[in-house]
């Protein structure tokens, strides 16, 4: 049965309509260069979020470490839009450089599929760990693009509209990774590796696959980061960092790109209402950085599967026959997942 | 399973704080100037001694009935932002004034902070003034390599600085085999680092060690240990506050008996309570000394002293000469429009200030002289001066 | 050679510390097969005990012998930090027993964080580094060329006295084998009668307070501050993994190789690539040999 023209582009026609308010709100000063600023952080996170839980979620995972290819998005798309491409062009190219951060974040990926092949558990977030404070390492003993002092130089070229399309990009892509043939078979590596190997499943491939993949998104985050912070050192991303991602993750649910896009919006937002919130009690803002860790606690003891747990908003998942029911779909009752 | 709808709506409600939080822009009759300092992190101190000297220039305003801009009084309002001493935060601190609509920002005040800062600053077009910011490339741009238009500062530059400090080394010291132990991951030190090897080398004087750490390192025995067997006479420790005692402990500690000396990131009396005897009889390039103060300057540390009980150190005096300044470009500007300030700096040719005659020779640079202290029974006292 | 005499000093100095807190996460580890990332930063508070701790001590009380001062502080910053790890236990890890894996490593960054952020909002605390009163004299003594302190020598032989009260409580007590019985195998152990709960609970205790040793002596050759849990115990862990986790003696042994790793990397190249040479390291050993030097060649399980 046909399912009608609005029930298939309903979700697609609503963000190509949210999309010149992107870019009009900001300009005509309706949102206030603050609330813009949030509004990208939001993004940005939520891609990261979504990279992220590419492997730590779906794939069952254990990688802390991913602001290292966040870094090396970041660095490799500033240095090109400082160094390479010409200031007049930068706007212009920047989804090149982004592109071009992303790509070497993915082959970047491929140094942690490989040693995942070997381990798992706790030894492979000690390897990712260490992958992340290598690379943090290796940044601080490059002199050339400032070491250990950061680099600068950008242009301002994150807009709210970037963000906003590459948000889009990346959720789309995620989405059909995941329910794709292929990305089924993320999925049973999570629940039995082994299992999966046997009935076929070509483990070593969809490994590094997710890897690239994942790392590719934290490279595109990375770039829209250092074009909206307009500086970039190696500080930035260290395991702090890695944490602040795997709190948004665990936050919002795993093996769940609604609880990615949730998690990174409440943590974010949580985050920058704090201070304001903190103010008005005249409470001083060092407590702010206290209750992001406490929150991670309490939540892994009662509520460690997040806030959609393993359900997937309806939006997000593929067309299902007409008829079903509205709301959410649990995605760890068999048979729930694709056509 | 219950839905999580009432999530999404906590965010949205969560989102609606910050909109209203954020929405609470200025009333026009206050003018909102930024602090971006460094309140925690490493040195907190020289955030403490900023904003102390901030509050008490906006205090002194506000209880003179206000500042006086083209017709209009208006109350100053100081909007103060931790940049944690990171220079990441001070960037999204900066970030975060320039959008909170501040007429101008003051600070950060280390050079680590303050370059990134001013990087945001002049994007977004809002004026800047580094109290104590030494390292050239804080007003100049990354890119280009020419002044930046909206970065000004109060304090003399370290090509400056670092040639007083390396006259002051050959002349005073005598160093014949002099060493160096710099943080490398900050630009202030690594730049006036390289300033004094340069100038030793010109005139002669071979640098025997030029070791390196990274800020947060607690242990510098391994350098001083190359620098020991270097033969090394003199050690030039340009570091903070908080790290110089334990560089000169360790160094004693390993029989090093040269002469030790410093430059303006020493200028906290933290560093002597720090220190203790191992700090006694050393010397540092500086700002301004308390005991050689003008009439001008002796109502400052007056006026500090009965506010926060302890005398300003060269933070607070520049952070004073800071606001002065910009107080004065907006009353010469006669409006709150962050070009016309920019402008009313720019054009400051000279300025009186607690911490002496600031000259601007059309950069955000000033001409100043330079003091060196030595630190004697515990405390800082004048020992000469150096002009530029 | 008195450069590298005096410099295998300094490496001893700082490597007794890394083997010290290296203790806690290999215990730990062992004992539970998790790793506590919150170790480190429990070492930072251990230092704080001790500052606190002895400020009051020398404030009210004039002229004490320094020994004196040294082992009350020392016993007490050892107890406070032993509470502190046992509540932790109880009240985060505990109740993850059951938990798969990564809920039980995340908590243990929260905690981490947690303590982090705490100390540096905490008024009394705060994030200035702040240098312990003087617990003994430091004196320099010169000995052929090389330089030694008082602080050198208390560091060096008071950890080396406790790594090996530490390995005898471990061969020798009851409270050892129980623990080095429930690391062998963790399921038939209670049925033996062993009360698991109170020995893990043993198990934090020891592992801080030797931290908590560590981290006194530490705070008198340093100055201490909420941030530094970050860095040393991070080198610690990499001590604990390069030894071979679950092992006590590769504990201490990788504390030593990461203290000749952080003095003789400057030696000979900047001392910006330590971070590389010691990660690297630990990156090497985990793809060749992820047991560690002293570590038995376990099975991966799948």
């Amino acid at each position: 049965m046909r399912t009608s023209f609005w029930r298939r582009w309903r979700l697609p026609l609503l963000l190509l309509g949210a999309f010149p308010l992107t870019v009009l709100l900001p300009r005509m000063g309706v949102i206030n260069p603050y609330i813009d600023l949030v509004l990208k952080y939001v993004g940005i996170n939520i891609i990261l979020t979504i990279s992220l839980n590419l492997v730590n979620g779906y794939m069952g995972e254990f990688s802390v470490g991913h602001a290292g290819f966040m870094a090396i998005g970041a660095y490799v798309a500033s240095l090109l839009t400082v160094w390479v491409i010409p200031n007049a062009a930068g706007a212009w190219l920047f989804p090149v450089s982004l592109l071009a951060g992303g790509a070497v974040a993915g082959v970047a990926g491929l140094g942690i599929a490989f040693p995942s092949f070997r381990t798992r558990g706790d030894y492979l977030a000690i390897v990712t760990l260490a992958f992340n404070m290598i690379i943090k390492s290796v940044l601080e003993n490059l002199d050339v693009i400032g070491g250990p002092r950061g680099f600068m130089g950008m242009d301002k070229l994150t807009t709210l509209w970037w963000v906003y399309v590459w948000v889009i990009i990346a959720v789309f892509l995620a989405r059909n990774y995941v329910f794709s043939a292929f990305g089924r078979g993320v999925l049973s590596i999570r629940e039995d590796e082994t299992a999966s190997g046997l009935v076929g499943v070509n483990t070593r491939q969809v490994k590094v696959m997710t890897f690239v993949f994942s790392a590719f998104l934290a490279g595109i985050a990375g770039g829209l980061f250092a074009h909206e912070l307009q500086f970039i050192n190696p500080r930035s991303f260290t395991i702090l960092k890695s944490t602040d991602m795997l709190v948004m993750v665990y936050l919002g649910g795993i093996g769940s790109l609604g609880g990615s896009i949730l998690g990174a919006t409440v943590f974010t937002v949580v985050l920058e209402g704090l201070r304001t919130v903190l103010q008005g009690l005249g409470i001083s803002q060092e407590w702010r950085l206290v209750v992001a860790p406490l929150l991670l606690i309490l939540l892994m003891i009662y509520r460690p599967q997040g806030i959609m747990g393993l359900r997937e908003f309806r939006f997000l998942t593929p067309r299902r026959e007409p008829g079903e029911s509205p709301g959410t779909r649990d995605l760890s009752r068999p048979g729930e997942v694709g056509p | 399973m219950h839905h999580p709808r009432f999530l999404p709506l906590l965010s949205v409600l969560a989102l609606g704080s910050v909109v209203l939080g954020a929405c609470g822009t200025s009333a026009p009759s206050t003018i909102r100037i930024g602090l971006n300092v460094e309140l925690t992190g490493g040195i907190p101190v020289v955030g403490e001694s900023s904003r102390n000297a901030a509050e008490l220039a906006v205090k002194e305003v506000n209880d003179a009935g206000g500042l006086e801009v083209g017709g209009q009084t208006y109350m100053l309002e100081l909007v103060v932002e931790d940049d944690e001493d990171k220079a990441e935060s001070a960037a999204a601190a900066a970030q975060k004034l320039a959008t909170a609509g501040v007429v101008a920002m003051i600070g950060p005040n280390a050079s680590r902070n303050a370059i990134p800062a001013a990087e945001v600053a002049e994007s977004a077009g809002m004026p800047m003034i580094s109290p104590w910011s030494t390292n050239p490339k804080t007003t100049v741009d990354a890119q280009t390599g020419e002044p930046k238009k909206y970065v000004f500062r109060a304090a003399f530059i370290d090509d400056f600085q670092g040639v007083v400090a390396a006259k002051f080394a050959m002349d005073e010291l005598h160093t014949q085999a002099p060493a160096v132990l710099y943080d490398v991951a900050s630009e202030y030190n690594k730049g006036i680092a390289e300033v004094y090897r340069r100038t030793l080398e010109e005139n002669g004087v071979t640098v025997v060690a030029f070791e390196t750490y990274t800020t947060g390192d607690k242990d510098f025995t391994a350098q001083l240990t190359k620098i020991i067997a270097a033969g090394a006479d003199s050690l030039f420790l340009p570091n903070y506050y908080s790290e110089v005692p334990l560089q000169v402990q360790q160094a004693h500690r390993l029989g090093f008996t040269g002469a030790v000396m410093g430059s303006d990131s020493w200028g906290n009396l933290e560093l002597i309570s720090l220190c203790g005897a191992d700090c006694e009889g050393l010397y540092f390039t500086t700002h301004y000394a308390a005991d050689i103060a003008t009439p001008k300057a002796q109502a400052f540390i007056q006026a500090y002293q009965a506010a926060y009980g302890k005398v300003p150190d060269d933070v607070a005096a520049l952070t004073y000469d800071s606001f002065g300044m910009l107080l004065q470009a907006i009353q010469a500007a006669g409006s709150l429009d962050r070009e016309a300030i920019r402008e009313a700096l720019a054009s400051i040719t000279a300025y009186e200030g607690v911490t002496g005659t600031m000259e601007f020779r059309g950069t955000g640079d000033p001409i100043k002289s330079a003091v060196i202290i030595q630190i004697r029974e515990g405390a800082f006292h004048y020992f000469a001066t150096a002009n530029p | 050679m008195q450069f590298y005499v005096q410099q295998a000093l300094n490496a001893l100095q700082v490597g007794s510390v890394y083997a010290l807190i290296a203790l806690g996460y290999t215990m730990v580890y062992g004992i539970l097969t998790m790793i506590n990332f919150a170790h480190g930063d429990i070492f930072m508070v251990s230092t704080y005990f001790a500052f606190f701790f002895s400020t009051a001590l020398l404030a009210t009380a004039e002229g004490l012998h320094p020994v004196i001062v040294f082992v009350a502080t020392l016993l007490t910053a050892m107890l406070g930090t032993a509470l502190l790890a046992v509540v932790i236990e109880r009240l985060a890890y505990k109740p993850l027993r059951n938990a798969p894996r990564i809920s039980a490593v995340i908590t243990a960054l929260g905690v981490g964080l947690f303590l982090e952020n705490f100390m540096v909002a905490f008024k009394p605390v705060g994030p200035a580094p702040r240098f312990l009163p003087a617990l003994i004299p430091a004196v320099n003594f010169n000995v052929a060329g090389v330089f030694v302190s008082t602080i050198q020598i208390v560091i060096i032989v008071v950890s080396a006295l406790v790594m090996v009260l530490l390995d005898a409580i471990v061969r020798r007590t009851m409270v050892g084998m129980a623990m080095r019985a429930i690391s062998w195998d963790k399921f038939t152990v209670p049925l033996m009668g062993v009360p698991v709960d109170r020995i893990i609970s043993a198990t934090f205790a020891l592992g801080a307070s030797i931290a908590a040793v560590g981290g006194t002596l530490y705070g008198m050759a340093y100055t201490i501050d909420p941030y530094m849990g970050i860095r040393i115990g991070w080198w610690a862990f990499i001590s604990a993994v390069v030894g071979g986790i679950g092992n006590i003696r590769g504990a201490m042994l990788g504390g030593f190789i990461l203290g000749f790793v952080e003095i003789f990397t400057p030696v000979f190249l900047p001392s910006t690539y330590r971070d590389f040479v010691a990660f690297s390291l630990l990156l090497v050993l985990l793809i060749f040999r992820p047991t560690g030097i002293l570590g038995r060649p376990a099975a991966q399980k799948a």
